[in-house]
C-alpha cells in the first residue's frame, strides 16, 4: 500500500516536471520580457532618464513625472478621459453588434458562407497599419463632410434627429446613439473576432432545448431572453475583456500615439513610463470592475 | 409537373382554411423575415466592402479624374501608373519578399511555442498552475506599449547576466536587428501570443482523457504521445491560429516599427508611403511642392491594395480555415 502510494507520487512529480517543461519557455519569456521590463519601466516613471551614447542614466525624482502628466501636460488629460468614454460606448456598441449579426449568421439561408466570410474580413484588411491609415484618410472625410453638408437633413439620422428634437425628447441621451450609427464602420470592423465568438457560443446550444421551448408554447422571442442569452452569456465576459484589450492596442489610439510619440521623438523614456503607467493601471481597473459586475450575471449550465 | 404543382397550391389554400388563416400568417412572416434579413445583411456587408471597392476605382484614377466632380467610381483615363508609382516608393518586390520570410517565420515559431504551452496548461497537473496561468491573462492583457519603454532600453543595451559586460567591454545594441523579435516570439512575448496560448489550451482540454492513458498504456512517453496523438488532432485551432499569426504580423506596425525599423517591411512603408511620394516629388522636379490632398490620398490607396492583396488571396484559399475551423472547436470560457 505504502509502495503503490510512493509510486502514484513518482508519477505525479514526473508529469509535473513534464508540464513545467512544457510551459518552460512561456516561463522564461515571462520573466525576461515581460516582468523585468515592467519593474523597470515602473521605476523609470520616477525617474529622470538620460541617454548617452553607450548608456543611460537614472535620476530618481519622485512623482514628478506623474505630476507633469496631470497637471502639467496640456493634452493628456482630455485625451485620457476622450479614449476612455469612447472605449465605452464603442465597447457596448460592438458588444451589441456582433451578439445580433451572430444571431442572424446563425439562421439558416442561402449564401451564408459568403455572408460570413465577408463580416470575417476586416479581422484581417483592418488590423494593425491599416487601421491607422484609414483613420487618417482625409481624402474620403472630406468626400463626406462635404456630401453631408450637401445633403444636410437628408441622412436618415438627422432626420430622426430632427423629428426627436421637434417633439420634445431630450436630445443629449440620444447623441451618444446617433454618435454610434453615424460610426457603424467602426463598429462593424472591429468587430470580426467577437461574432465568430458568439457564434461557436450559439452552435454549442443544443437544439433539443429550443424544441422543449416551443412545445411549451415559447416564443421566439422569448426563447431568445430565456434560452440563448442566459447560455451565451458567459462569451459575453470573454467578449467584454476581448474588446477593451484590443480597443486599447488599436494603432489609431489617441493616447498610444502620445505615448509613443513623447518616447521616441522626445526621447522622455520617464515621462512617457509614467503617461502609459496611469493609461495601463486605469484600464486594468476598469477591466476588473466591470468583469466583476458582468461575471456576477453569468449563469453556467453545467 | 404543374398539375402537382396546382395541387400543392390547393392544398395550400386547403390546409390554410383548415388551419383557420394561421399557416398563411406563417407564411407571410417567414417571407418578410428573409426580406428584412436580406436588407439588413446587405447593407452591412456593402459597409464592410465599400471602403475596399473605393480604394480599386480610386487607384486608377489619373490625377486629373480625382479632381473631376463629373467622374463617379468608373475612371475617365484609365491608368496604372498609381500601382507603378506605389510599387516603387514601397520598394515593393524587396519588401514583399522580406515580410513573407518574417511573417511566415515568425508564426511558425509562435505557434510551435505556443502549442507547447498551451498542451502544458491543458494536460498537466503541476504546482502553481493556476498562478503561471494568471501569468497568462496578465499578458493577453498588459497593453505591449506599457513595456515597449523598457523593452527599448533592454535591447538598446542587451546583455545575458553581465557576460557581454565581462568579455567585450560594453553591453550589445540589439536595436535594428532581427534577434530580439525572434527572441520575444520563442518566448511567447510576440503579437497576442497570450491569446493563442489561451485558444489552444481551451481547445487541447476538450480532448478526451482516455486516449491520453491509452497512449500511456500502450507504451508513448510524453512528449510522444504528444507528437502522435494530440497534434494530428489539433490541426483545425493549429491552422487558425497559423493563420492569425501570419495575417496580423503581416500588417502590425507596432513590433515592426520596435524591432523590425531596419528591415524594409511591407506594413512599414506602407505607413510612410506618403512621406516618400513627398520626397520622391522632390528629387524628380527639384523644388519643393506640395502634393495634392487626393493624389496622395490615391497612391495610399493603391499602396494598400497591394498589401492586403496577398491576404486576400489567402483568405480565399484558407477561408475555411479562419472562420470554420475557429468556430466549430468551440472556445468557451
Amino acid at each position: 500500500m505504502k509502495k503503490q502510494k510512493n509510486k502514484l507520487a513518482g508519477l505525479q512529480r514526473r508529469k509535473a516536471v513534464s508540464g513545467y517543461l512544457f510551459i518552460m519557455p512561456f516561463i522564461i519569456g515571462f520573466l525576461a520580457f515581460m516582468i523585468k521590463p515592467l519593474c523597470q519601466s515602473l521605476y523609470m516613471s520616477f525617474c529622470d532618464v538620460q541617454v548617452e551614447s553607450g548608456s543611460f542614466t537614472m535620476v530618481p525624482i519622485g512623482i514628478t513625472n506623474y505630476i507633469q502628466a496631470f497637471r502639467v501636460d496640456p493634452e493628456f488629460n482630455r485625451l485620457l478621459v476622450e479614449e476612455l468614454t469612447r472605449m465605452l460606448y464603442n465597447t457596448l456598441a460592438i458588444m451589441v453588434f456582433s451578439f445580433f449579426v451572430a444571431l442572424i449568421l446563425n439562421q439558416k439561408f442561402k449564401g451564408r458562407a459568403l455572408v460570413r466570410a465577408i463580416f470575417f474580413l476586416p479581422v484581417i484588411l483592418s488590423s494593425g497599419v491599416m487601421l491607422g491609415l484609414e483613420s487618417n484618410n482625409s481624402l474620403i472625410s472630406i468626400i463626406q463632410a462635404s456630401m453631408e453638408e450637401n445633403a444636410s437633413g437628408v441622412s436618415i439620422t438627422d432626420a430622426i434627429q430632427t423629428i426627436l428634437r421637434t417633439a420634445g425628447v431630450g436630445t443629449r441621451a440620444f447623441e451618444k446613439v446617433f454618435e454610434i450609427i453615424d460610426n457603424i464602420y467602426d463598429v462593424a470592423i472591429a468587430s470580426g473576432i467577437q461574432i465568430i465568438i458568439f457564434l461557436s457560443g450559439l452552435q454549442t446550444i443544443s437544439s433539443s432545448m429550443y424544441e422543449a421551448a416551443d412545445i411549451e408554447g415559447c416564443t421566439k422571442w422569448e426563447s431568445l431572453w430565456k434560452i440563448t442569452f442566459p447560455m451565451i452569456s458567459s462569451l459575453f465576459l470573454v467578449n467584454w475583456i476581448y474588446t477593451i484589450v484590443d480597443f486599447c492596442m488599436r494603432s489609431d489610439n489617441e493616447v498610444i500615439d502620445k505615448i509613443s510619440t513623447v518616447m521616441i521623438e522626445q526621447i522622455n523614456y520617464g515621462f512617457s513610463s509614467a503617461m502609459s503607467w496611469i493609461y495601463f493601471i486605469i484600464v486594468i481597473v476598469f477591466v476588473a470592475i466591470s468583469s466583476l459586475i458582468i461575471s456576477r450575471r453569468v449563469y453556467y449550465y453545467d | 409537373m404543374t398539375k402537382a404543382k396546382h395541387k400543392k397550391s390547393n392544398d395550400f389554400w386547403e390546409r390554410n382554411r383548415k388551419s383557420g388563416g394561421y399557416l398563411l400568417q406563417k407564411r407571410i412572416m417567414t417571407v418578410v423575415l428573409s426580406i428584412c434579413r436580406f436588407i439588413l445583411l446587405f447593407g452591412m456587408c456593402f459597409l464592410i466592402l465599400q471602403p475596399i471597392l473605393n480604394k480599386i476605382s480610386v487607384s486608377f484614377m489619373t490625377e486629373e479624374d480625382l479632381y473631376n466632380p463629373l467622374v463617379f467610381s468608373i475612371p475617365e483615363h484609365f491608368t496604372t501608373d498609381n500601382y507603378k508609382l506605389a510599387a516603387q516608393l514601397m520598394n515593393y518586390g524587396k519588401a514583399l519578399k522580406n515580410s513573407l520570410i518574417i511573417s511566415l517565420s515568425i508564426a511558425v515559431l509562435q505557434i510551435t511555442v505556443c502549442t507547447l504551452v498551451g498542451y502544458g496548461f491543458a494536460r498537466f497537473e503541476f504546482p502553481l498552475k493556476n498562478f503561471w496561468f494568471a501569468c497568462v491573462m496578465l499578458v493577453i492583457l498588459i497593453p505591449p506599449q506599457t513595456i515597449s519603454t523598457s523593452l527599448h532600453l533592454h535591447f538598446r543595451f542587451f546583455d545575458v547576466l553581465g557576460l557581454s559586460q565581462l568579455i567585450r567591454g560594453e553591453t550589445i545594441n540589439l536595436r535594428n536587428s532581427v534577434l530580439p523579435y525572434y527572441l520575444m516570439s520563442a518566448t511567447c512575448m510576440g503579437l497576442k501570443n497570450g491569446l493563442y496560448i489561451y485558444m489552444i489550451r481551451q481547445f487541447f482540454r476538450n480532448i478526451p482523457k482516455e486516449l491520453e492513458e491509452a497512449a500511456y498504456v500502450d507504451g508513448c512517453g510524453t512528449l510522444k504521445t504528444f507528437i502522435r496523438i494530440m497534434l494530428p488532432d489539433a490541426k483545425p485551432i493549429l491552422t487558425s491560429c497559423f493563420l492569425f499569426a501570419f495575417v496580423w504580423q503581416w500588417t502590425d506596425g507596432f513590433y515592426s516599427k520596435m524591432f523590425l525599423g531596419g528591415t524594409n517591411l511591407v506594413s512599414t512603408s506602407l505607413s510612410r508611403i506618403v512621406d516618400s511620394l513627398g520626397a520622391y516629388m522632390q528629387r524628380i522636379l527639384g523644388v519643393k511642392t506640395t502634393i495634392s490632398v487626393a493624389y496622395s490620398n490615391a497612391i495610399l490607396s493603391t499602396g494598400t491594395l497591394m498589401i492586403i492583396l496577398p491576404l486576400i488571396l489567402l483568405y480565399l484559399f484558407a477561408q475555411k480555415g479562419f472562420v470554420e475551423s475557429l468556430s466549430s472547436s468551440g472556445i468557451k470560457m
